[in-house]
């Protein structure tokens, strides 16, 4: 596809104020009972389960495989994640874990996650990816061309990624930690919906701040007017810094009161998160015993 | 010809296949706030020289929970002679108190803040209980910024001698204080914070309709061991406010209401040497520019006009929208109407309570009818309304001209009106357009026309890119028939004293 001048990828301008506002009174929900447990259940069945380390093995990402397959075993009302997310290299491995499951294998690519690397070399690991059986494909977009103000490359990247990625589903990583302001975000967000990504994703989990509850707002209001005005929907993955149950029940009302029940699916939002699920099992035995239990009786992997 | 464009087809934003459904995968459970640990008092007598005292009239009024329509407890009706006494207590109380050092008042007023913070959850229960708007409101606004104006005035009662330099101020004697009932605990604490910090003693008389936490802020009064008869608090009705500002006793008179009964009240005081302060009734404008935040800007028209039920004096009751951006703002603003949640006022997550009374109630509704009797397009969200206590959905209004009655008189409730505008010059002249003139809301990224725009609304307060936000250091007062004074900031304070001149050196 041609390059598109910049003048398309102007949006609105965003109140960091009032956004940042918003997202904290919609905070303040008071999420208890069967409400709680339904949330975090549907937490469970939109957690892409992640592991993003240079000393991944086999062995690690086959533990987490199983992990998202059957988060608590003693429980069978507990469904299982929504995906594993992994390095390109061990997509074989996932592939295999998770046959016969409902769980996805995502992969980061396009040199997660920096992206500083030249777009042949970018596409290629996204095909290597497909071709080893990847659903799911995390790409990261060139913040450097969009700090530069290269908007239409920044578009051109996505677009063809979106190309190699087949019938993979495309998930665009903003890095929003990196582009700092919401006017960024809200015209990155732009770039990537025109683009043809399936899914927004706030960061990779290396950068900090992660997503945060003000910027997967203005994701949700993105895709909401998006959807208005196409017709088609977009999702949203909210990835890094979400450690608790309570957390992803705030992000949750996010999607519930800006996008609605059509979001409110796996399918359109999701979380990338390691350490969440842990929390998110022992909110649930709390809420069935009544009583917390010890770390030591949900498994580490 | 009356129209109603109400959403009928589930609660639903957009036609076809381009639908946003809300509420039908997830929906949060009841949470309401518990009341058990507030003790409701059957019968609440009148606070007069630091006692409970029982009226000369011998006569008690009912309060109830505007939710429910549940009797909450009697209070008493102060008569003349009340009246009468409790200025009498104040005057009293007047010579020691103005002696006392200023560090010495500053230590009350910080106990005091202090207490109220403590007993925050009592408060903001037994507000939310008495008047009817949402916990949500009474835990995050109301109480907390009571506390704060009581922290914020016990900061500047040793240091009057620094806010007025070389003008030797003094406090004027027995203040008269007649407060509404949309923010009962909140006005209590705007109008006694300033006026004790400053050395003056108080009468206190609380709206009819809401007088509990009032009452109950005597009890934290006595807990700060305050000095007996420098609040007094009287409960009653119309009749007791107006035997009150008549009181010879008093140097000055406060008072937060309506215009009407501001202007009775200037008349009362007339030609007599009473100050005077009136904080009065609003229409204010939000102006809405096309290169606004859109998105933020519905929150904060929201913030603007249904915070508290729309019972806020400075409630954004107009929205001007430039022609170009109306559909789609007046589309979002649909949308986000809908996600307001009404109900019991003591769950958690209710956006916007009951309508604090059936007379409130019955203006809300005539004003709504002339709106669609003459010719404007109403807009309610699907909401259900409980079948007792006093309720109004979140209503807006399009095709509203400034000849309309919806445009000009004050409303007091949960009604929006949308007119439009071309350019700057026409907002500015329909903004300012109104007898009002307490506050006014600018939704422009532009810096420059912010100030532009700033400059020519006659208005006390204005908000840029936000909308209903207080702070105790922020002077807060009208222009026009919204009143004059201020109350709030250095400014607030300087209702409470007499400058007695400077002192030559040496």
């Amino acid at each position: 596809m041609a390059s598109s001048s910049p003048v398309e990828f102007r949006t609105p301008p965003v109140d960091a104020v009032a956004l940042e506002t918003r997202a904290a009174d919609l905070g303040t929900r008071s999420i208890k009972k069967a409400s709680k447990v339904q949330g975090l259940m549907l937490a469970i069945r939109m957690m892409d389960l992640t592991t993003l380390e240079g000393m991944d093995t086999e062995g690690k990402v086959r533990q987490l495989c199983m992990k998202a397959r059957r988060p608590l075993p003693s429980r069978a009302d507990v469904p299982g994640c929504a995906a594993v997310c992994v390095y390109p290299d061990l997509v074989p491995v996932a592939v295999d874990a998770c046959r016969g499951s409902s769980v996805q294998v995502a992969a980061v690519a396009t040199g997660f996650p920096a992206g500083r690397t030249d777009r042949a070399t970018k596409l290629r690991e996204v095909e290597l990816a497909v071709g080893a059986g990847a659903t799911e494909i995390d790409m990261v977009i060139d913040r450097g061309a969009f700090l530069a103000g290269r908007y239409g490359q920044v578009f051109d990247e996505i677009c063809a990624v979106k190309q190699a990625c087949g019938n993979a589903h495309l998930k665009v990583i903003l890095e929003t930690g990196e582009l700092k302001t919401y006017d960024n975000i809200r015209r990155a967000c732009r770039i990537a919906l025109l683009g043809g990504a399936d899914f927004l994703k706030t960061s990779t989990g290396k950068v900090t701040p992660a997503s945060t509850p003000p910027v997967v707002l203005l994701m949700l209001e993105m895709v909401r007017d998006w959807f208005l005005e196409t017709g088609q929907m977009v999702g949203v993955k909210a990835a890094g810094g979400i450690r608790t149950g309570k957390d992803a029940l705030k992000y949750l009302v996010l999607v519930a009161e800006t996008c609605g029940d059509r979001w409110l699916d796996p399918r359109w939002f999701r979380f990338g998160a390691s350490a969440l699920l842990t929390d998110v099992l022992m909110q649930l035995e709390k809420e069935r015993t009544g009583r917390y239990q010890r770390a030591t009786d949900f498994s580490a992997d | 010809m009356a129209k109603t464009k109400s959403e009928t087809k589930g609660d639903a934003t957009s036609g076809g296949d381009r639908e946003l459904t809300f509420g039908g995968v997830w929906n949060y459970a009841p949470s309401p706030e518990a009341t058990d640990h507030v003790v409701l008092h059957k019968r609440h007598e009148l606070f007069v020289g630091g006692e409970w005292v029982k009226p000369k009239t011998g006569e008690y009024f009912t309060t109830i929970d505007p939710a429910t329509e549940n009797v909450l407890g009697e209070v008493a009706l102060a008569g003349d002679k009340d009246v009468d006494l409790a200025v009498k207590a104040a005057a009293k109380a007047f010579p020691a108190w103005r002696k006392l050092s200023g560090e010495d008042r500053a230590r009350y007023l910080f106990r005091i803040a202090r207490i109220l913070l403590e007993r925050a959850r009592e408060f903001a229960v037994l507000e939310t209980l008495d008047n009817g708007k949402p916990i949500k409101e009474t835990r995050d606004v109301d109480v907390p910024l009571a506390a704060q104006h009581f922290f914020y005035h016990a900061g500047w009662a040793d240091k009057l001698d620094l806010l007025f330099p070389g003008e030797r101020p003094e406090p004027l004697g027995v203040v008269g204080q007649v407060i509404p009932w949309n923010f009962p605990l909140l006005m209590a604490a705007w109008k006694i914070a300033p006026a004790l910090a400053a050395g003056n003693t108080v009468v206190l008389k609380p709206a009819e309709t809401s007088p509990l936490t009032a009452l109950r802020l005597c009890e934290v009064f006595q807990q700060a061991g305050l000095p007996p008869g420098v609040v007094n608090v009287i409960t009653g009705d119309g009749k007791t406010g107006a035997a009150l500002v008549r009181h010879p006793g008093l140097a000055k008179v406060a008072f937060t209401g309506s215009t009407e009964v501001g202007k009775e009240i200037q008349r009362a005081v007339a030609g007599k040497k009473v100050e005077l302060t009136l904080e009065l009734g609003g229409k204010a404008a939000h102006l809405v520019f096309e290169d606004a935040a859109l998105d933020q800007a519905v929150e904060g028209v929201v913030r603007g006009i249904f915070f508290n039920q729309g019972h806020v004096c400075c409630a954004g009751s107009r929205l001007l929208l430039q022609e170009s951006v109306h559909d789609l703002f007046v589309g979002k603003l649909r949308a986000r109407m809908a996600r307001i949640r009404v109900g019991n006022p003591l769950d958690k997550n209710t956006d916007m309570g009951a309508i604090h009374s059936s007379a409130q109630l019955a203006r809300i509704r005539e004003l709504v009818g002339d709106g669609q009797a003459s010719g404007c397009e109403l807009f309610q969200p699907k909401c259900e309304l409980p079948a007792k206590g006093f309720w109004h959905a979140p209503s807006l209004f399009t095709g509203v001209t400034m000849s309309h009655r919806i445009a000009r008189e004050e409303i007091f409730g949960p009604v929006l009106s949308v007119l439009t505008f071309r350019t700057p010059e026409e907002a500015v002249e329909k903004a300012n357009n109104t007898a009002y003139g307490l506050s006014a809301g600018i939704w422009t990224d532009k810096g420059a026309r912010i100030l532009w725009l700033a400059e020519r609304m006659k208005a006390g307060v204005v908000w840029n890119n936000t909308y209903n936000r207080f702070d105790a250091a922020s002077p807060f007062g009208g222009f026009k028939e919204s009143g004059f004074g201020r109350e709030g900031g250095r400014q607030g304070l300087r209702g409470y004293v007499r400058l007695a001149g400077g002192l030559l050196p040496g």
